[in-house]
């Protein structure tokens, strides 16, 4: 007990959440549920992409963009034009007016495949484009906003816009893009059959994988220099300023960082979901992103991921047993993190890792905990909740 | 343009003129709330469209109890309605700002999530009472029908009077700010707290009345759309990002920005929509908004200050 | 020595206006190698306006601003620093929730663009050199605290400290005393004292004993404009500054 407690409190605590989480995704939900199961979650695990990417751009920047979605869409449009186009073949529509196009296209008088789909043929490019199309376009945003340092509740707005002008324009564009009911009815990646059990398996491991990925990359960032001058912006901008950082590169880099992020869970939605449609664009799922990540901890890349998930899977079973009261808990759950909680299960997580270290731990890992208190103070200035809560867990005692 | 003769297209643009009209009046009354909020608290409301809806709704109960209890006299429910909405509206404004928002006055992104939560909790409990379609109260026959301009002009009454609202409260909205007492605490505590409080201003009064009031707004507004629409549970909230980029555009802190925002951004939107389809001009509009706010952060109507 | 004599800033005709208000308005100020100059001036008479000219926070609308052979006017405010200027402001600007070590870390002139700060390491030298710069500035034992933690003196000293890592050959400090208590403000005196045997220094000041004990040479600011300028005897003694400033 004392040793794992002390583990707990030393530097290589980090690794040891990790693959905890690694292990949960890897190991235990595969063993719990079916590929039925597993694929929702596989869909859950997408938005833990825009999480992620959100404790880096929010979190740490201190950049809130309701605007995610819009690169979620961007990365989730992507994958399906690509798999919709191979499910267009001329044999597969043979019934339409324009064999070789996408139905939607032939019920909305096109005759013929737009130029910028052309492309979305190769699987190559793609998956080139699902990257650096939502970078380019963060970095033109990022950069025309940074540099005209729009910040805080109008870059919230500006970036909030974004993704209803997104949305409504691939409504309004049906023919080209879907409309209201987006992008669906494939089955094959690359003659795969994604549809079987075994394929749901094989494409929630990648989901995984690519997560994990993600998660260790956005920490070696957070954890290195560029890091801590994201903190550092976030307490006295202008010194950061004046100590000879360009704190625009910085803020337009994590923004892109984000969305490629949330791109990649996208098209991970994409596959898994079997279609894409404006309502993972728009404002609705923009904004409940960012709640996702604030529940599950806005400064620590494992709670944002796995809050993610954990209110999604409980949305999915409480949803159907009681659809009302569902929308009005999510909203109270939201509340109470707002209020007393600012650091989220992240946060919770670390209370319950101190009280066991002052409880049940040696005076080495007390002395771990006061490494640690430092540390932690690192990740922004709510310190108040600790403090009460660390009084009302005594309380308790 | 071919095909339209110049005369045709000058009757084209008034008619579009006239219909952005009331958008400007919906836009406006909206507006009129949020530049009170989040100009002059920089508190972002994100269910400032619920607040639109309760009023929506207030309107529809009254507009209910009137048919059943009191039908002779249902002509003249709209007065009682708009007076309802205000203080249902202001009231619940009153308790959200006790309850929450000053607890976040330091956290301007928590509040924008902590409202957004409550948004969704209050578009719940409309759903659960009113059910998720759309209710409409008869409007009072004065009202109904439309007032012809020219041959091929009409004015809606229902239109005239929503922008007829829209800018008698600008004008109360401008006398309190800008000429009444009460104005004067709220621009000294959203300059400076310490300030304000030092010379006896109870700031914390001053923020709960100017949220409230602020809400209140929305409900007139919401009161005022039940005659161009029905009421449903999301009716306020997909008004919600226009509103922000109007009192955003108009400049956060002018009262004169709020307007002139809301009427270019309400007629180039109704404009645009003759030449191409409505979302396309959507589109259009938000685009050109979001490019103006890059290139002009502090919105159109603001001074240049010493910092 | 040859370099002393040798200008390292020259300002002409500065001028700012906001709004038509001209809070800068035709600024000559010519600054030398090694020099230590105190700028005083009533309150508004455009002192800080003129430092935040000179680091890029507020953009010029008039003159020029010549570091070295550098135009500074239309710089970056990264840029600036990157050519020698570092800037402290009146209120201490630290990073309250990094330890002390890292706010001197952040302002160590390596991998200050993003690539570079990704793949930045702390090196044995980098070390060292935060020690002795901390060691300096009396804060050499409380490297692992929070700079949240420290008083409002010590706070001052650090962001001093972190401007020295970043080694400009102008520094500029706005009222570093301001809010100090007596045996502070002698500590700091002679710090600045010291610093400024490496390098120019130009310093805001309202307090007249304090400035005595840094300066030689100061300028006075009023209404934008330099009223005189000169040695601290000859200005003390100036009928308009007295007149305008100081007080009979």
């Amino acid at each position: 007990m004392t040793t794992i407690l002390r583990l707990l409190g030393g530097r290589s605590e980090w690794l040891i959440c990790l693959g905890v989480f690694a292990a949960l995704l890897l190991v235990v939900l595969p063993l719990a549920f079916n590929g039925y199961f597993l694929n929702l979650l596989g869909r859950y695990l997408a938005l833990a992409f825009v999480a992620i990417g959100l404790v880096m751009c929010w979190g740490y920047g201190g950049m809130l963009s309701l605007g995610q979605g819009v690169f979620f869409g961007l990365g989730g449009y992507a994958m399906a034009m690509f798999l919709k186009l191979e499910a267009s073949t001329p044999e597969a529509t043979a019934k339409q007016s324009t064999p070789g196009i996408p139905d939607f296209m032939d019920w909305n008088q096109l005759t013929a495949l737009p130029w910028w789909w052309e492309p979305f043929n190769s699987f190559s490019f793609t998956l080139a484009a699902l990257l650096l199309i939502p970078a380019a376009v963060a970095y033109v945003f990022g950069y025309a906003l940074f540099k005209r340092r729009v910040s805080g509740v109008y870059f919230a707005i500006v970036t909030l816009s974004l993704a209803a002008a997104m949305s409504i324009l691939i409504v309004g564009q049906q023919g080209y893009t879907g409309g209201a009911n987006g992008i669906t009815d494939f089955q094959t990646l690359l003659g795969w059959d994604i549809t079987t059990d075994s394929a749901r398996y094989v494409i929630y491991y990648i989901c995984v994988f690519l997560l994990l990925v993600c998660i260790v990359l956005g920490q070696w960032i957070l954890s290195s220099r560029a890091g801590r001058v994201l903190i550092a912006v976030r307490d006295e901008e202008n010194r950061v300023r004046f100590s000879g950082y360009s704190v625009e590169d910085f803020k337009i880099f994590v923004f892109m960082v984000a969305a490629v992020f949330s791109a990649i869970g996208g098209a991970m939605f994409a596959l898994q979901a079997r279609f894409i449609s404006p309502s993972q664009v728009g404002i609705g799922l923009s904004v409940e992103l960012v709640v996702l990540c604030a529940v599950g901890g806005r400064f620590s890349l494992l709670g944002a991921a796995f809050g993610a998930l954990l209110i999604k899977t409980a949305e999915m079973y409480l949803s159907d047993l009681f659809p009302q009261l569902w929308t009005i808990l999510f909203g109270l759950i939201l509340l109470v993190v707002v209020l007393a909680f600012p650091k989220g299960l992240a946060g919770l997580y670390e209370l319950a890792r101190d009280y066991a270290l002052d409880h049940f731990g040696s005076n080495q890992s007390h002395a771990a905990l006061e490494e640690h208190a430092d540390k932690r103070s690192l990740h922004g200035r709510e310190e108040g909740f600790l403090v009460r809560a660390k009084r009302i867990l005594g309380g308790i005692r | 343009m071919g095909g339209y003769t110049t005369s045709e297209i000058a009757t084209i643009m008034a008619m579009q003129g006239i219909a952005g009209l009331s958008l400007f009046g919906v836009f406006l009354l909206m507006a009129l709330g949020l530049a009170i909020i989040f100009g002059q608290m920089g508190v972002i409301n994100m269910a400032h469209g619920e607040f639109l809806t309760l009023g929506s709704y207030a309107t529809y109960v009254v507009a209910t109890m009137f048919e059943s209890y009191a039908p002779g006299l249902f002509s003249y429910y709209f007065p009682v309605a708009i007076v309802l909405s205000f203080l249902v509206a202001f009231g619940v404004g009153y308790l959200l700002e006790y309850g929450l928002v000053r607890h976040l006055y330091k956290r301007p992104l928590d509040t924008l999530l902590a409202t957004w939560a409550v948004g969704l909790i209050m578009q719940q409990i409309f759903r659960s009472i009113f059910g998720g379609r759309g209710v409409s109260a008869d409007a009072p026959d004065w009202l109904q029908g439309s007032i012809q301009l020219s041959q091929m002009l009409f004015l809606s009454r229902s239109d005239l009077f929503v922008m007829c609202i829209a800018i008698a409260m600008t004008v109360i909205v401008a006398i309190l700010l800008y000429r009444a007492r009460w104005g004067m605490r709220v621009r000294s505590t959203t300059q400076n707290r310490a300030m304000a409080n030092a010379v006896g201003i109870n700031t914390a009064k001053v923020d709960r009345n100017t949220f409230a009031l602020g809400c209140g707004l929305a409900g007139i507004a919401g009161s005022a759309f039940t005659t161009i629409s029905a009421t449903t549970p999301t009716a306020g909230a997909q008004y919600l990002v226009d509103t922000f980029l109007v009192v955003v555009l108009g400049g956060a802190a002018s009262l004169l920005g709020t307007v002139a925002s809301a009427f270019s951004i309400a007629q180039a939107q109704s404009i645009l929509e003759f030449f191409i389809t409505g979302s396309m001009a959507k589109v259009l509009t938000l685009m050109v908004v979001i490019g103006i706010i890059m290139l002009r952060p502090q919105g159109l109507f603001t001074l240049k200050v010493r910092q | 020595m040859v370099a002393n004599t040798q200008l390292l800033l020259s300002i002409e005709d500065l001028a700012v206006s906001f709004d038509g208000f001209r809070a800068v308005d035709g600024i000559n100020l010519y600054l030398n190698e090694g020099e230590l100059r105190v700028i005083i001036g009533p309150n508004g008479a455009g002192k800080t306006a003129l430092l935040d000219l000179v680091c890029g926070k507020t953009r010029a609308t008039e003159g020029s601003i010549l570091f070295r052979d550098k135009q500074l006017r239309g710089m970056t405010e990264n840029q600036i620093v990157h050519a020698g200027v570092g800037r402290k402001f009146q209120a201490p600007s630290i990073y309250e929730s990094l330890s002390v070590f890292e706010n001197l870390e952040l302002t160590y002139p390596k991998g200050r663009n993003v690539i570079g700060s990704l793949f930045f390491r702390r090196t044995a030298e980098v070390e060292e050199r935060i020690q002795a710069t901390a060691d300096m500035v009396g804060l050499g034992d409380r490297l692992e605290d929070l700079a949240g933690l420290l008083s409002h003196g010590q706070k001052q000293w650090l962001e001093i400290a972190m401007l020295l890592i970043q080694d400009p050959q102008l520094l500029m400090l706005d009222e570093p005393v301001a809010g100090m208590s007596q045996a502070e403000r002698q500590q700091t005196a002679e710090l600045l004292n010291r610093i400024s045997q490496d390098r120019s220094v130009l310093i805001i000041e309202h307090d007249m004993k304090f400035v005595e004990q840094i300066a030689s040479k100061v300028t006075v600011l009023d209404q934008g404009k330099v009223l005189a300028e000169g040695n601290i005897d000859r200005v003390k003694n100036d009928e308009r500054v007295i007149e305008r400033y100081l007080g009979h």
